[in-house]
């Protein structure tokens, strides 16, 4: 097996593992980057993921066929941002423990979800969707040699929007006035307050957009790898997600490189059974690889990371 | 004088109140869904208090909640948030099922040992993000999730390959390494109860005793209300860190002995987390952080687990009602301010 194989196994998987940890570790910086923490991103991938197979599902049944999955996504965001309204209430309006209100959305999601699969199955988990996002060849830049096979063949659609998005994002928080508001609101409160930004609207705003995108995260992993949901479809993609927005120090394209760098050592632990040199490796060091390494990243290797400065605060308005 | 009564009532009041409505919202969700509350919680509370079976049960599933709220609030109380739980307690669950099986000593030597070990496992998951944090500044919150993985991975792999029995699990403990105990088993209708409940209450009151009696435990609350001031204090904020990471992390791994040693005498391959972890946030929040808040809340919620499956079997409700509750009661606790603004209103119009 020659290298360019190689990496044509990996790459593909890497970018198709990375995705709904894009999506929701963008996410979750605009509601870091407002000034709240969000641990409540795995939560909300699970809402986003259950509301994706059950609307699809549902819509399936309706006879919507191939669409069904992309009108899910509809109905996965606006739940998601339905959700993160519980963390934005607790955490802004009633100036709740942001850590706290983010493991009890975690715990809620969780429970309120299948709790709902019971009642609506009448089992512990959903059946599978017949229509799953299906794979593409990107035309004319599948053709490209050598890297249209490792970028653009046999890829997810969701993917190439996964990581486009992450470079609009990228522009909206560093281009616009817009995103000069959200960060001014999560470094300086009471200055931000003071040139007349609305700090209590921009924060919400930053929660449910965390919503929405944690949401459309959770909906991707479902349709596209799992199939189905069930209490352990989402298991810590939620917490990776949020290692990647740190690992990326709050940026955007750091995020982004982030979570393709946990996509690719997922997808190494996945086919490194089929590459000569990771063959011997127990399978052990593969599968906690990405949490060795974001440790370590952590512990110095990508340097100190700077949080936004009033991030886990409570903003009251005339306090220093 | 109002005033000083009402900040003793606080601490008890507001988690009642919390209790409350997450119980009332339960009975909503309950409601929407096409179930009867009433039906719903009676047969909850018949599958808590309703046989001495059940009542056992209960007891045995407090046990690892209380250690695992321990752990939590300890860590707490010092400034930190141990989201590693789980992952402690998986390590101390596999050092303690490890030393029960490859020892073959008196009980008396035997038992300390298995516990001793499965402290010392979950300690040493708990030195490696208190080190990081007193060294690095490294957010504990992430690198204590990182560890919950690592620690879910490797020991699925010590298990596979060093210590499976056919089955997919370990051999069973030596019975001088158990904790299971006859007497109480058929005090309780045979149930799993086992004497680790006896070392969970003895566990409230060791954390209870380090952190109001101890200069130590004075000195770990001091950095974790205020590290600059303890710091000018002349106190050496980094060690205490350290330290109150690798309590914390012995709590959990006590708890992890606890399942090993007593409930199940052998741990199983994991597809997943046992929850127990993430059960003690819960716990510790409700209980306030004190040891006695602590045994309360995991009477709680182990009783409401135990209860939930009995709700399951007779009114149909699923299991997962129990999270949902939970869930609201910490989003209550946490939202007090809510409470504490309706009061203070309250107060107001009283003069």
């Amino acid at each position: 097996m020659d290298f360019l194989q190689i990496l044509a196994l990996i790459i593909p998987a890497a970018i198709f593992s990375a995705a709904p940890l894009i999506f929701t570790a963008i996410g979750g910086l605009f509601s870091e980057r407002s000034g709240v923490v969000n641990i409540g991103l795995e939560g909300l991938m699970v809402i986003g993921a259950f509301v994706g197979i059950v609307a699809t599902l549902t819509l399936e049944g309706m006879g919507l066929g191939a669409a069904s999955p992309w009108i899910a996504f509809l109905f996965a965001i606006v739940a998601g941002v339905l959700f993160s309204l519980f963390h934005a209430f607790a955490s802004i309006t009633l100036k709740a423990d942001q850590i706290v209100s983010g493991v009890a959305l975690n715990f809620l999601a969780l429970g309120l979800a299948v709790f709902l699969v019971k009642n609506i199955y009448q089992k512990g988990q959903t059946d599978f969707v017949q229509n799953l996002i299906y794979r593409i060849n990107v035309p004319i830049l599948s053709d490209i040699p050598i890297i249209g096979r490792l970028f653009f063949s046999n890829a997810y659609v969701t993917s190439y929007i996964a990581i486009l998005m992450a470079f609009i994002v990228w522009y909206i928080v560093f281009y616009t006035p817009f995103g000069l508001r959200l960060r001014s609101v999560g470094e300086h409160p009471m200055a931000a307050d003071t040139m007349g930004i609305n700090v209590i609207k921009m924060r919400y705003i930053g929660v449910m957009l965390s919503g929405a995108f944690a949401a459309m995260g959770g909906a991707v992993f479902a349709l596209t790898i799992s199939g189905n949901f069930a209490g352990g479809t989402i298991a810590g993609q939620g917490f990776m997600a949020l290692a990647a927005l740190i690992f990326g120090k709050w940026h955007p394209l750091g995020a982004l490189g982030a979570a393709l760098f946990f996509g690719l050592a997922q997808s190494i632990s996945i086919v490194g059974q089929q590459i000569p040199l990771l063959q011997d490796i127990p399978q052990v060091f593969l599968l906690i690889a990405p949490y060795v390494l974001t440790i370590l990243a952590l512990a110095g290797l990508v340097g100190r990371a700077d949080s936004p400065k009033a991030i886990g605060k409570p903003y009251e308005k005339g306090s220093r | 004088m109002k005033k000083g009564l009402s900040s003793k009532i606080s601490p008890i009041l507001f988690p009642l109140i919390a209790v409350f409505f997450g119980i009332l919202i339960g009975a909503i969700i309950m409601l929407l869904s096409g179930h009867n509350p009433f039906t719903g919680y009676s047969a909850l509370i018949r599958g808590i208090f309703g046989d001495t079976y059940y009542i056992g049960e209960t007891l045995r599933t407090m046990t690892p909640l209380i250690l695992a709220g321990l752990a939590v609030a300890f860590a707490f109380r010092t400034g930190l948030f141990n989201i590693g739980v789980e992952g402690q307690l998986i390590v101390g669950w596999l050092a303690s099922v490890y030393v029960g099986i490859a020892f073959d000593l008196p009980a008396i030597i035997h038992l300390p040992l298995a516990i001793g070990a499965g402290a010392i496992a979950g300690a040493l998951w708990g030195l490696i993000p208190g080190l990081l944090k007193a060294r690095f500044h490294v957010h504990e919150v992430i690198v204590t999730i990182m560890m919950n993985y690592i620690a879910l991975h490797v020991v699925n792999y010590i298990i596979r390959n060093f210590l499976l029995v056919p089955g997919e699990r370990t051999s069973t403990i030596n019975p001088s390494a158990s904790l299971a105990s006859p007497f109480l088993q058929t005090l309780t209708d045979f149930s799993r109860l086992h004497y680790g409940f006896i070392i969970a209450v003895a566990a409230c009151f060791v954390l209870w005793f380090v952190l109001w009696k101890t200069t130590k435990g004075f000195e770990l609350r001091s950095v974790g209300f205020n590290q600059h001031a303890s710091e000018y204090a002349g106190m050496n904020v980094k060690t205490n860190i350290v330290l109150s990471m690798v309590i914390s992390g012995g709590f959990a791994g006590v708890g992890g002995a606890m399942e090993g040693l007593g409930t199940y005498q052998y741990m199983t391959v994991m597809s997943g987390f046992t929850g127990v972890g993430f059960d003690g946030i819960a716990v510790a929040l409700l209980g306030a952080n004190t040891a006695i808040g602590v045994l309360l809340a995991a009477g709680l919620f182990g009783g409401l687990k135990i209860g939930a499956l009995n709700m399951q079997s007779q009114a149909g409700v699923p299991t997962e009602l129990v999270d949902i509750v939970i869930a609201l009661i910490i989003f209550f606790v946490a939202s007090n301010y809510l409470v504490r603004w309706i009061i203070s209103r309250l107060k107001k119009e009283d003069i």
